[in-house]
C-alpha cells in the first residue's frame, strides 16, 4: 500500500527510509481505493474505531480511581462520580460509550448481513469480525460487574454459574472461576484484569480486520466487484474522510445526548444499591445488549442445552459466508433474502424484548419459536435460498444503477452514433 | 412476506403495551410534580435544597444515614450552597470518632468539614434491631437506586393512606398506595409542621416531601447542574459542526458520480 508517499521534512524522509510507518498508514489512509457509492451505512466502522478508543481512554483514566474490592468498589465508582474532576463525565461516557459501541456494531452487523460483506473473498474480515464481537461481549460483561451493584452481581453470579453446566467438571471449572466458593472480591480482581486487557486484543484484532479489508477493498450496496483506481472508485481522503467524520458527528450528537441528559436511562436502577450477596432482585436481567442471547438461553429447560444453544447462536455467526449459498453478494439483487434478512432482523429485536420479559408462559412460547427462528434463518433458510431464488440481474458497474433510464438510453445512443 | 414481518412488528408493539398495564397493576403510577432540575437546563432551587436539608436531618437521619456525603459537599456548587461558616456549625453539631491519643484511647471530637455524614447506627445489625428487623437503607443514591426516581420517593413520601378493609398488617408494617404491595415498613413521618422553617416557608407534608426529594436528588447527582450545562454547550457545538461538516461532505463529492 505504499502509494507514493513523499515525506515533505527531512526528517520524516530520514524516518520512512528506515522505517516505513508513514508509508503505511498513509496508504491505508489516504489514497485507499474506494468505491464511489458507500451509504451512511458504511459509516459505522470509523464510528466503531472512535468507540473503542474512547473506551480506552476514559477506561485507563477510570482505573486509576478504581478500587477493585467487593467492599470497596462500590464506593470507589461513587468517589469518582462525586470527588474526581470530571469523574462524572468520564464514567458517563464510558458507561454509555458501552451501549452505544453495541448499538454501533449491531448496524455494522445487519449492513455486512444485508449487503452480503462476508462473502468471498472477504470471509475472513467477517470471521475476525465476529472474534471483535465474542470479546466485546466478554468484555462488556466484565465491565458491568465492576461498579458491584446489586445487577452487577447477580449478573456476574448468573453468567459464572452457567460454567457449572458442563458435564463431570462443570463444578471445579466454577469454582475455578471465582477463586473460592461464591462470587467475590476473587471474581471482581481477575474480572477488572480481564476487563483491562481485553479491549487491547480487540484493538489487535481491529488492526488485522482493516489489513484485510484493504486487501480485496470494501464490498458495496450494489454488492459487485469494482475495479480499483477506475471510474468506480474513489481516494478514501477526502471523500470517505469526511464522510466518515460527518457521520461521527451525528453520531456524538446522540452520544452526547445520553451522556449529558439521560445518563442513566440504559442503565439499571438496581445496580445503584450496592452487592448483596443475601438479597436476590426480583428480575435479573442483562444490558440491553445481551437481551437476545439471554432470551436464546432461557428458551431450554435445561440449562446446558441452554449454554449450548446460547453459544451456537454467536458461532454460528462464523460459519455465515459458507451457509449462505448465494453467490450475489447485496440484498438489492435478492428479492427473497430481502425478506427474510428484515424477518431475520425483526425476530432478533423480538428476542430482545423477550429477554426483558419474565420467562413464563406465552413468553417462554414465544421465545422457543423465536430461538428457533433465529437458527432456522442460518441452517434452513440461507442455505437454500441461494438454489432456490431467482437474482436480479447484476449491474456491470457503480455507474450503471445510478443512472436514470433516460440517461441509459441516452448513453446507449451515444455510443451507437 | 412483508405482511409476515408487519404481523411480527404488531405483537411486538401490542405485547409491549400489554406489559405496561401488567406494571401497572402491580405498582400504582407515581405522581408527576414539576421539578425545577427537569430539562436541558434544569437546576436546583437553592432554598428549596436547604430546606431538604434540614427534612433529612431532622426526620430521615434518625434511621436512614447518607454514607457517600461529607459536610464540605452542602457548601460545594450545584448543590444546597450553605456558605462555609454555616456548614461548620452544622457539622460540629455532629461527633465523630477522633484519631487515638497518646494513650491510644479514641476519643469522641466535633465533625469537621472533610468528615462523610454520621450515621445513625453502629452497623447494620443495630439498625435492623432499632426497626423492628427492617433495616433503613442508605439514601445517598436511593433517588437514582429507585424505579420512578424522584417522582416515586416523592409519592411514596405522601402515599399513606388508611388500609383498605379487610386488609391486616403485621406490627411495624404500614399501608402506602406506592409501595411496592402497598406495604412499607417506614411509618408516615411528614405529618403536618414535622419541622419548623428556618425560612419561614409553611411545612405542609407536600412542601417537605418537595423539599427532601429534591435534596436527594442532589445527593444521587450531585454534579447534575454542571452536566445539563456542559451538555448543552457540547451539543450545541457539534450541531455547528456536523452542519459545517455536512456541506464539506457535499462540496466534495460535488464532482464524483
Amino acid at each position: 500500500m505504499s502509494d507514493n508517499y513523499v515525506p515533505k521534512s527531512a526528517v520524516g524522509k530520514w524516518f520512512n527510509e528506515r522505517l516505513p510507518l508513514l508509508d503505511l498508514i498513509y496508504g491505508h489512509l489516504m489514497p485507499y481505493p474506494t468505491p464511489k457509492n458507500l451509504n451512511y451505512f458504511w459509516t459505522f466502522g470509523g464510528i466503531l474505531t472512535f468507540c473503542l478508543v474512547t473506551q480506552i481512554i476514559t477506561g485507563l483514566v477510570l482505573a486509576m480511581h478504581y478500587v477493585a474490592d467487593a467492599d470497596l468498589a462500590f464506593a470507589s465508582v461513587e468517589h469518582i462520580m462525586r470527588d474526581v474532576n470530571y469523574g462524572w463525565l468520564l464514567r458517563y461516557i464510558h458507561a454509555n460509550g458501552a451501549s452505544l459501541f453495541f448499538m454501533a456494531v449491531y448496524i455494522h452487523m445487519a449492513r455486512s448481513m444485508f449487503y452480503g460483506s462476508y462473502k468471498e473473498p472477504r470471509e475472513l474480515i467477517w470471521i475476525i469480525g465476529v472474534f471483535i464481537f465474542l470479546l466485546m461481549i466478554a468484555t462488556a460483561f466484565m465491565g458491568y460487574v465492576l461498579p458491584w451493584g446489586q445487577m452487577s452481581f447477580w449478573g456476574a453470579t448468573v453468567i459464572t454459574n452457567l460454567f457449572s453446566a458442563i458435564p463431570i467438571v462443570g463444578e471445579s471449572v466454577t469454582n475455578w472461576l471465582w477463586g473460592g466458593y461464591a462470587v467475590g472480591s476473587p471474581l471482581l480482581t481477575r474480572f477488572f484484569t480481564l476487563h483491562y486487557l481485553m479491549p487491547f486484543l480487540i484493538f489487535a484484532l481491529v488492526i488485522l480486520h482493516v489489513w484485510a479489508l484493504h486487501v480485496p477493498g470494501n464490498n458495496n450496496p450494489e454488492g459487485i466487484d469494482v475495479v480499483k483506481g477506475s471510474q468506480d472508485t474513489v481516494p478514501f481522503h477526502p471523500h470517505y474522510v469526511v464522510k466518515d467524520l460527518f457521520a461521527l458527528v451525528v453520531f456524538l450528537i446522540i452520544f452526547a445526548g445520553f451522556v449529558f441528559f439521560v445518563p442513566n436511562l440504559l442503565g439499571h436502577t438496581d445496580n445503584y444499591i450496592q452487592a448483596n450477596p443475601l438479597q436476590t432482585p426480583e428480575h435479573i436481567v442483562p444490558e440491553w445488549y445481551f437481551l437476545p442471547f439471554y432470551a436464546i438461553l432461557r428458551a431450554v429447560p435445561d440449562k446446558l442445552g441452554g449454554v449450548i444453544l446460547m453459544v451456537s447462536a454467536i458461532a454460528i455467526l462464523a460459519f455465515l459466508p459458507w451457509l449462505d449459498t448465494s453467490k450475489v453478494r447485496s440484498a438489492k439483487y435478492r428479492p427473497l433474502y430481502k425478506q427474510f434478512v428484515w424477518l431475520f432482523f425483526a425476530n432478533t429485536i423480538f428476542l430482545g424484548y423477550l429477554g426483558a420479559q419474565v420467562a413464563d408462559g406465552l413468553f417462554l412460547i414465544m421465545g422457543r419459536i423465536a430461538t428457533v427462528y433465529y437458527f432456522a434463518h442460518f441452517i434452513v433458510i440461507l442455505p437454500l435460498l441461494g438454489y432456490i431464488e431467482k437474482t436480479k440481474p447484476l449491474p456491470k458497474s457503480l455507474s450503471e444503477p445510478v443512472l436514470t433510464k433516460e440517461e441509459k438510453e441516452m448513453l446507449a445512443s451515444g455510443a451507437t452514433t | 412476506m412483508q405482511y409476515l414481518s408487519k404481523i411480527l412488528i404488531l405483537t411486538l408493539v401490542y405485547f409491549g403495551l400489554s406489559q405496561i398495564t401488567i406494571q401497572a397493576a402491580e405498582m400504582k403510577e407515581p405522581l408527576h410534580p414539576e421539578w425545577s432540575f427537569q430539562g436541558p437546563l434544569g437546576k436546583f432551587e437553592r432554598a428549596s435544597l436547604q430546606r431538604g436539608y434540614q427534612v433529612y436531618t431532622e426526620v430521615c437521619s434518625g434511621c436512614h444515614s447518607m454514607e457517600l456525603l461529607s459536610y464540605r459537599n452542602l457548601m460545594e456548587d450545584g448543590g444546597p450552597e450553605f456558605s462555609e461558616a454555616q456548614v461548620k456549625a452544622m457539622a460540629a453539631a455532629f461527633e465523630v470518632k477522633g484519631a487515638p491519643d497518646e494513650y491510644g484511647d479514641v476519643v469522641m471530637r466535633p465533625a469537621i468539614l472533610s468528615d462523610k455524614f454520621v450515621s445513625p447506627y453502629e452497623n447494620e445489625q443495630q439498625g435492623r434491631a432499632a426497626n423492628g428487623g427492617a433495616y433503613p437503607p442508605d439514601l445517598s443514591v436511593m433517588v437514582k437506586a429507585r424505579h420512578g426516581g424522584a417522582d416515586y420517593v416523592y409519592s411514596l413520601l405522601l402515599g399513606y393512606e388508611d388500609a383498605p378493609e379487610g386488609m391486616v398488617l403485621d406490627d411495624g408494617v404500614y399501608y402506602n398506595i406506592y409501595a411496592k404491595g402497598q406495604k412499607i415498613a417506614m411509618p408516615q413521618l411528614l405529618s403536618a409542621d414535622a419541622v419548623e422553617y428556618s425560612d419561614g416557608t409553611e411545612a405542609t407534608p407536600e412542601q417537605m416531601a418537595r423539599d427532601v426529594t429534591m435534596f436527594l436528588t442532589w445527593t444521587a447527582e450531585p454534579k447534575l447542574e454542571a452536566r445539563k450545562r456542559i451538555g448543552f454547550k457540547v451539543i450545541t457545538y457539534l450541531l455547528i459542526l456536523s452542519f459545517l461538516l455536512y456541506f464539506t461532505n457535499k462540496q466534495i463529492w460535488k464532482e464524483s458520480h
